[in-house]
């Protein structure tokens, strides 16, 4: 019967071709450093989903970010869980995402025909270094409103347009209630948008190029 | 698969088996807290109750439905919420009182005491009630509620429960 159902399925979606292609596909021979993109795909899907676990309950609103994020500490079951993986999982995809930048500088798997997985790489790692800092004001504590305070002041020292930039990301000359629902938005539209549909390029390229052998000697 | 006897569990078995088993436990593992998460503000209970002070019980008049409002505050998740309730006091002799609530029993629109019809009239769907709360026509399956009363030192107490 379920023989009956998936070949059915199969007929028309192509799953063996999919599995086949995606799964099945010939790799060279490589070490551990080559899994730090599985293991950063991992984590990304635990942020995406703790994360959408974490707007069940949390409100960007000044008066009520800091309460909200109290009540999902302590008064939700597992709610110290939920945000505690979303609050690792973070930092550790920094982590990952440059360790595998590294290895793939490192080893030159960067080079021809590469170049576009490089490339989109690039924009994942500044997506991801985005999320870091959307995301860090959302507690709305005193250390995620100054380093907010910091991080956009920084982006104000740019030459000529420095203090524009600050005042478009603060949503006005100050923080305040604004900019807290703006990094909001990005954290959870914006930047989520761009790193799915970078994520998906970047995946097709390692699927229909392959990934690099490690290189000999004679490279 | 050749055939073998029933009592010995083939190789394959046996790993669909292991497989099973640590698959389960890994679902409960993330499944629990993902259920606990969604679920746990919606069986806390929040049951409140306390005795409201309504006031001297001399200040209302004998056999007229009068009116009282107060309010309570109460925390629902990471708010306060002030919600404000209406009751009507029926002081029926020197010391007793029927204290109703102004909440029509069918979907819950509030009554008012209609002097002119002697009657409470729920506006929503042509409700009627008698003084002392019984159904007279329309949708309403039963009288109005009525709280708990009691009298300390001349004054009129209700017992408030909720949740
Ligand atoms: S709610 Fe009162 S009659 Fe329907």
């Amino acid at each position: 019967m379920t023989e009956k159902v998936l070949s059915w399925l199969d007929e028309r979606l192509g799953l063996t071709t999919i599995y086949s292609v995606v799964l099945d596909r010939k790799v060279p021979k490589v070490n551990w450093w080559y899994t730090l993109g599985s293991a950063t795909l991992f984590l990304l899907i635990m942020q995406i989903l703790t994360g959408i676990f974490l707007t069940v309950y949390y409100v960007p609103s000044p008066d009520h970010a800091y309460d909200s994020v109290q009540y999902i500490m302590t008064g939700v079951s597992f709610g110290w869980l939920i945000r505690g993986i979303h609050h690792w999982g973070a930092s550790l995809m920094v982590v990952f995402v440059v360790l595998h930048m590294l290895r793939t500088f490192y080893l030159g798997a960067y080079k021809y025909p590469r170049e576009l997985t490089w490339f989109t790489g690039v924009i994942l790692l500044l997506a991801t270094l985005g999320m870091g800092f959307t995301g860090y004001l959302l507690p709305w504590n005193q250390r995620a409103y100054w380093a907010t305070t910091v991080g956009t002041s920084i982006a104000g020292t740019v030459p000529v347009i420095g203090p524009l930039i600050m005042r478009v990301l603060r949503g006005g000359t100050d923080l305040s209630a604004v900019t807290l629902a703006r990094f909001f938005a990005m954290h959870i539209w914006g930047l989520p948008a761009i790193i799915l549909a970078v994520v998906g390029i970047h995946l097709y390229l390692v699927v229909r190029i392959g990934i690099s052998s490690v290189p000999t000697e004679e490279d | 698969m050749a055939k073998r006897a029933r009592y010995r569990l083939s190789r394959r078995e046996f790993v669909n088996l292991v497989v099973g088993a640590l698959g389960s436990i890994m679902g409960a593992v993330v499944g629990i807290p993902i259920i606990g998460y969604l679920v746990s503000p919606a069986l806390k209970a929040q049951k409140s109750e306390a005795w409201i002070p309504l006031g001297p019980l001399e200040n209302y008049p004998i056999d007229v439905p009068t009116p009282f409002n107060f309010t309570r505050t109460k925390v629902h998740g990471w708010e306060r919420t002030v919600s404000s309730y209406g009751v009507y006091v029926l002081r029926t002799a020197e010391d007793q009182a029927k204290v109703f609530s102004n909440v029509c029993t069918h979907l819950s629109c509030r009554v008012k005491w209609r002097e002119d019809l002697g009657q409470y009239a729920c506006p929503c769907h042509d409700g009627f009630f008698d003084k002392n709360g019984d159904v007279i026509s329309g949708p309403p399956p039963r009288p109005l509620d009525q709280y708990e009363t009691k009298v300390e030192d001349g004054n009129l107490l209700i017992h408030f429960v909720e949740g």
